[in-house]
């Protein structure tokens, strides 16, 4: 870990104001981050402790769902407003790293934790996320775990969030600031870039900016939500393949229908081509096989990771089969 | 009085959950500095240059110890136990994650730091990184075994017998690296105080600790001093004494102030070894009445570069003893790569070697439409068939009823896919488990006092394995005197000698000389009256290994569930009855009876080191991505003891308990996947893609 | 907070708040550069543990587990994989399980730090202290420390209502002696004594 100077803020716009120099990072929960740092996969000049500036409420009302971005993971799983009318997140929630880590985990950290993938966070590897232009060998090298939809010549790393998934499915807007910046808010489903030719920037945030909430509307659809997480061991793994369902069905019939994807995507992928042929039609086990089968059109597998279109596809029906149940 | 057998709670527990247990990274030593290795990112070549500029200049760096200005080491002595290279003796690399510099600083902070600072260029070669590719080239290892017997072996003719059989199998088993991951990682204290080196170690084998880093430092061995109280986990990589604590001593004595280098988990994986990959060719035929006429095994396993050492996956081993078939022939075969060096891991040659031999028995079973465990018990060896030994005891076939007994075998549907729980596949699949009874010369130590208090010393080791409690158990059986009476301690090498803690070895080898030091110091007592009675007693094993063939052995039956559409894959129940003689412990045998298992079903279902083609570096060198069992992973595990009373083996009856569970767990998971499936999976780890069907 | 860390976060602000005058009308592609070309220097920092406090100087880098470990001598919290993937380190903070290896020391001021050493009174032990013991739940014991604090903070959690709960809520402690079914039957017996 390299030598960093340690703001240490009680108010937000300190903060911002702080977290706009140069070489500076927000430290929120620090799950994710510590370990980039400890691995030498960030190196910045400045850490900006989030942690006095509380931002960690959970409001729900008819509204809607506000998480502030330092709320705990722990603590919105726990909620029960959240696991009555967004049961998807609290699902996601659960479902992601250990309790530990969901004790000190943020919102708004989640969101922004980094890929898992192997060559990113050893500094042995090239990685073009890490170093840009230095190349990619995961797309020709053990790419087990990597994307199969959204990837580029220049990477193929996964995103990681279970929660994002969740969220991309529910149609979060996510509120972010900037010193001397009005708040922008940005739906979830245009915060996270494909990597393209610049793998390195993986948001739409600016220098400087930051998440400070989360906000979800209500919907009968996310009243019945469900999450279903694929992995090797029971527990305390990233997704091989996770999907998030929503699902409005009145008279057996799919009226507000939304399905997207984790494990699977460079982001969390939302998947319209399935939400396409189930919105009006009857919602039998035959048309959610169809439905499902549509499943990552254009994916581009690297060879390991070539099971995932399958599994995907078979992630998304029994989530459809158990949402609808 | 009388405790053997009895569940006793550990001795040393109570020091375990209040966290006052000691392990090496954890004395006290006063002026203290850290060191922190630095690994290479090639996998093959040289070092050509170290810029060390910027490190150096670092807040707290007092040395960064590189091939150019390493001491020389006397590479003195034949300690089997000394892993001589990479230790910076020259510049080059031979695998990717090889130590190229050490960096010591005031503070681990300091140290970690200055340690990612120093850069170094390299003229690269084109690394070997794949064993499968350079089958062609293997080569027949050298000192297999340690040269106690040839690599290859045959009796009878298997091949015409092959020919002419009415059942055959022909299949190629594979394996992958798997790495031990102790929750301890290594970790050194060293301390030079003139010419006498103190280390506290977390190791395996005091002795062999003790006995390397004089040879490495042409010091005697007397003038080392090893101490480890605690080891955190080994499972095999804490058995010989590699490149860090050598490196640890080194650096106390450029900086000439104790060091402690304490590996991380990443540098775990290319710093003490690891299980290699095989690649076992197998061609097994049997009559039709199930009687099998020929076993072929062919087993290729990874090596590093011959210049780093030797190590061979015994995978044969089982093959040649398991079964009364009149043609057997193995082989063992080495494949050079650029890897560093491999090493024992839990049940070497057999963890491995069984999940082929008991894969492609169920898969010969399958082809004649019987039983499998029907099919086994034909083949049931009386004698040992390699050697035409008698077994020094042989409870197999009781392991085999009363597991299937326990686990209600006789209920399963042999068809394929034929048990379901709504979308579930359910599958049951039974292997053999098997492990020699090892024992070697062993040293003890006691002071008996006229009170019935005992101090017993021996210089061996706990690593969990519940040493200072069945030590303790066994002194206090003796002496006929309760547990408590008894102080055991162990783990520093001014205590008498015992062998290394692997092999399953350690009861039988010390526990009799515990034995026969407390009979002699209580003699001594009897006869010459007084306080306090001193006796130090060496003891070895007799004739019995060369009349007898000692093993011990298991049957493991699994339940697994797979979700027919998903390809999820949890093992649901678990039977394991085991025949490991006499059993000190009733409590710790059985926690290392379930540890095995679990160790099993990592190996089974989760654990796999995935090294990249290109550079031959790791690339899940942590352990979020080499995936062990969790909690959530582990069902109900019953074991079964069955009970064995010969004494052939060793004075105390024990066959070893430590490495037994884990054989066979993998070919029992395999075959309950295909039971499920249908699939035939000849690999592990076993994972969703291998049954999408 | 103490004094000595307002002032600091103060002077910071201070810096951040030129900085942010500077930004105004500037194109978003230039940043200005960071507060303090040099990077921090040891820092002060009180940590309360078990009760006791413990006033150390520390790197800002420098983990709560190895200020623990290596600085404050209370080693019973262990270092497995210091990347919080094995659970080893778990301790708890304001009475929650977290892990003490993605912690900062330095965010730690003026919180409450239990540690397995401070889990029990004096000599009596602890009851899931007591069942592990019983149950024979871990063989090397190095990750016993951080399998016992999470499992004290499980009960409190209320993810004790059957063997299924409790080892999904377990299973952020890696466990490779595998004790795995014994820890379970030790946390079950706990919970039922608690």
């Amino acid at each position: 870990m390299q030598a960093f100077h340690l703001a240490q803020p009680t108010m937000l716009l300190d903060a911002l104001a702080i977290g706009n120099a140069a070489d500076t990072k927000f430290i929120a929960g620090g799950t994710d981050l510590m370990q980039l740092l400890k691995d030498n996969v960030e190196t910045p000049a400045q850490l900006v402790d989030l942690e006095g500036v509380g931002l960690s409420q959970i409001r729900a009302d008819a509204s809607g769902l506000r998480l502030e971005a330092m709320a705990r993971m722990s603590d919105v799983a726990a909620h029960l407003d959240v696991r009555a009318q967004w049961p998807v997140i609290a699902q996601a929630l659960e479902a992601s790293a250990s309790p530990q880590v969901r004790n000190m985990g943020t919102i708004g950290g989640n969101l922004l934790q980094r890929t898992r993938c192997g060559y990113f966070r050893d500094t042995g590897f090239n990685c073009n996320k890490r170093e840009p232009g230095s190349g990619c060998p995961a797309i020709a090298g053990e790419n087990r775990m990597l994307a199969i939809l959204g990837g580029s010549d220049h990477c193929i790393a996964t995103h990681a969030s279970d929660l994002a998934v969740a969220l991309t499915a529910l149609d979060a807007v996510l509120e972010l600031r900037r010193a001397g910046d009005a708040p922008r808010q940005v739906p979830i489903t245009e915060f996270y870039r494909l990597p393209g030719t610049t793998p390195q920037i993986e948001t739409v945030l600016r220098p400087g900016e930051m998440i400070t909430a989360v906000i979800v509307p209500p919907s009968a659809a996310a009243r019945n939500s469900h999450y279903l997480k694929l992995r090797d061991r029971a527990s305390f793994e990233f997704a091989l393949v996770s999907a998030a369902v929503a699902l409005d069905v009145r008279d057996g019939t799919g009226r507000d229908i939304r399905v997207a994807a984790g494990g699977v995507g460079t982001r969390p992928w939302r998947l319209p081509e399935v939400e396409a042929a189930l919105r009006g039609k009857k919602l039998n086990d035959d048309a959610l096989r169809e439905a499902s089968s549509r499943a990552g059109e254009g994916a581009r597998p690297a060879g390991q990771n070539a099971f995932k279109q399958i599994l995907l596809r078979r992630a998304v029906l029994r989530t459809l089969q158990t949402a609808s149940a | 009085m009388a405790s053997i057998g009895q569940g006793v709670d550990r001795v040393d527990g109570r020091l375990k959950v209040t966290g006052r247990a000691r392990y090496a990274a954890e004395f006290p030593i006063s002026d203290l500095v850290h060191a922190v290795l630095v690994q290479s990112t090639i996998g093959a070549g040289t070092i050509a240059a170290v810029d060390m500029g910027a490190a150096q200049a670092m807040p707290g760096v007092l040395a960064i110890i590189t091939p150019d200005n390493a001491p020389k080491l006397a590479m003195k002595g034949g300690a089997q136990q000394a892993v001589r290279a990479p230790l910076l003796q020259d510049n080059a690399v031979h695998f990717n994650g090889q130590h190229v510099a050490v960096v010591v600083a005031q503070t681990l902070v300091q140290a970690n730091a200055a340690a990612s600072q120093v850069r170094i260029r390299y003229r690269r070669d084109e690394p070997v990184t794949s064993m499968d590719a350079a089958l062609a080239q293997a080569y027949p290892p050298k000192n297999f075994r340690n040269g106690e017997r040839p690599p290859d072996s045959r009796r009878g003719d298997p091949d015409t017998a092959f020919d002419g059989a009415a059942a055959k199998v022909d299949v190629t088993y594979i394996t992958p690296i798997e790495h031990h991951n102790p929750m301890e990682p290594h970790a050194t204290i060293a301390r030079w105080d003139g010419d006498r080196l103190t280390v506290w170690t977390a190791t395996q084998g005091i002795s062999g600790a003790q006995q390397s880093l004089a040879g490495l430092f042409g010091i005697a061995p007397q003038d080392v001093h090893i101490v480890c109280p605690f080891v955190g986990g080994g499972f095999g990589c804490k058995g010989n004494t590699w490149p860090p604590a050598t490196l640890a001593a080194m650096a106390a004595k450029v900086v000439g102030r104790p060091v402690k280098l304490a590996v991380t988990r990443a540098q775990m994986f290319t710093s003490n070894g690891y299980r290699p990959r095989t690649v076992q060719k197998l061609r097994f035929a049997a009559d039709d009445q199930g009687r099998l006429v020929s076993m072929r095994h062919d087993g290729f396993s990874q090596m590093s570069q011959p210049v780093l050492g030797e190590f061979s996956e015994p995978v044969g081993l089982a093959t040649e003893m398991l079964y009364a078939c009149p043609n057997v022939a193995v082989s063992h075969r080495l494949v050079a790569t650029n890897a560093s060096l491999p090493t024992y891991m839990r049940a070497p040659g057999l963890a491995s070697g069984n999940f082929a031999l008991e894969s492609a028995i169920d898969e010969l079973a399958v082809a004649l439409k019987m039983d499998p465990l029907e099919f086994r018990l034909r083949n049931y060896a009386e004698q040992e068939p390699h050697q035409n030994k008698p077994f020094a005891s042989k409870a197999l076939r009781a392991c085999y009823q009363q597991g299937a007994e326990a686990f209600g075998w006789s209920r399963r549907s042999a068809e394929p896919r034929s048990m379901r729980d709504g979308s579930v596949l359910i599958g049951w699949g039974m292997a053999t488990s098997t492990y020699p009874t090892h024992r070697m010369p062993a040293s003890a130590y006691v002071r008996l006092g006229a009170d019935n208090s005992a101090l017993v010393r021996v210089g061996t080791q706990d690593l969990g394995t519940g040493t200072y409690t069945v030590m303790s158990q066994i002194a206090a059986n003796t002496l006929g005197v309760p547990v408590e009476r008894i102080r055991f301690e162990l783990g520093d090498s001014a205590f008498p000698h015992a062998p290394v803690s692997g092999g399953s070895m350690t009861v039988a080898s010390v526990g009799p000389a515990v034995k026969a030091a407390c009979e002699a110091a209580r003699a001594k007592l009897q006869r010459d009256g007084g306080e306090v009675a001193e006796a130090s007693v060496d003891v070895k094993p007799g004739e019995e290994e060369h009349r007898y063939a000692m093993h011990a052995f298991g049957a493991q039956f699994v339940e697994v569930r797979v979700d027919a559409e998903l390809g999820e894959i949890r093992v649901s129940r678990f039977v394991g009855a085991f025949d490991a003689g006499r059993v000190m412990n009733a409590k710790t045998a059985r926690s290392q009876l379930i540890g095995g298992i679990v160790y099993g079903l990592g190996m089974a279902l989760l654990e796999e080191t995935h090294v990249d083609g290109e550079t031959g570096r790791i690339v899940n060198a942590n352990i979020a991505e080499y995936l062990v069992p969790v909690n959530a992973d582990v069902p109900d595990i019953q074991t079964i003891i069955v009970p064995n009373d010969e004494l052939v083996s060793n004075p105390l009856g024990a066959k070893g308990i430590g490495e037994l569970p884990m054989v066979g767990v993998a070919a029992a998971v395999a075959n309950a996947v295909y039971n499920a499936t249908g699939v035939r999976v000849r690999k592990v780890p076993i994972r969703i893609e291998d049954v999408l069907v | 907070m103490s004094p000595n860390v307002t002032r600091r976060v103060v002077l910071a602000a201070t810096a951040g708040g030129l900085v942010l005058h500077e930004r105004i009308g500037r194109a978003d592609d230039t940043t200005p550069a960071p507060p303090s070309a040099l990077p921090q220097k040891a820092i002060d920092v009180e940590l309360r543990v078990n009760g006791s406090r413990f006033p150390l100087n520390i790197d800002p880098r420098t983990s709560l587990l190895d200020a623990l470990r290596e600085q404050a001598g209370l080693t019973g919290t262990k270092k497995g994989c210091d990347r919080g993937a094995c659970g080893a380190c778990t301790v708890h903070i304001d009475g929650r399980r977290v892990l003490s290896c993605l912690t900062l020391a330095a965010r730690c001021q003026g919180k409450a730090i239990t540690t397995i050493e401070g889990l029990n009174a004096g000599e009596d032990l602890h009851p899931v202290q007591t069942a592990f013991l019983h149950h024979d739940g871990f063989q090397c014991g190095y990750c016993t420390p951080g399998q016992i604090m999470s499992g004290a903070a499980l009960i409190k959690e209320g993810h004790d209502g059957s063997d299924a709960e409790i080892r999904e809520w377990m299973s952020g402690n890696i466990c490779r002696c595998g004790a795995y079914p014994n820890i379970v039957a030790a946390i079950r017996d706990a919970s039922r004594e608690g």
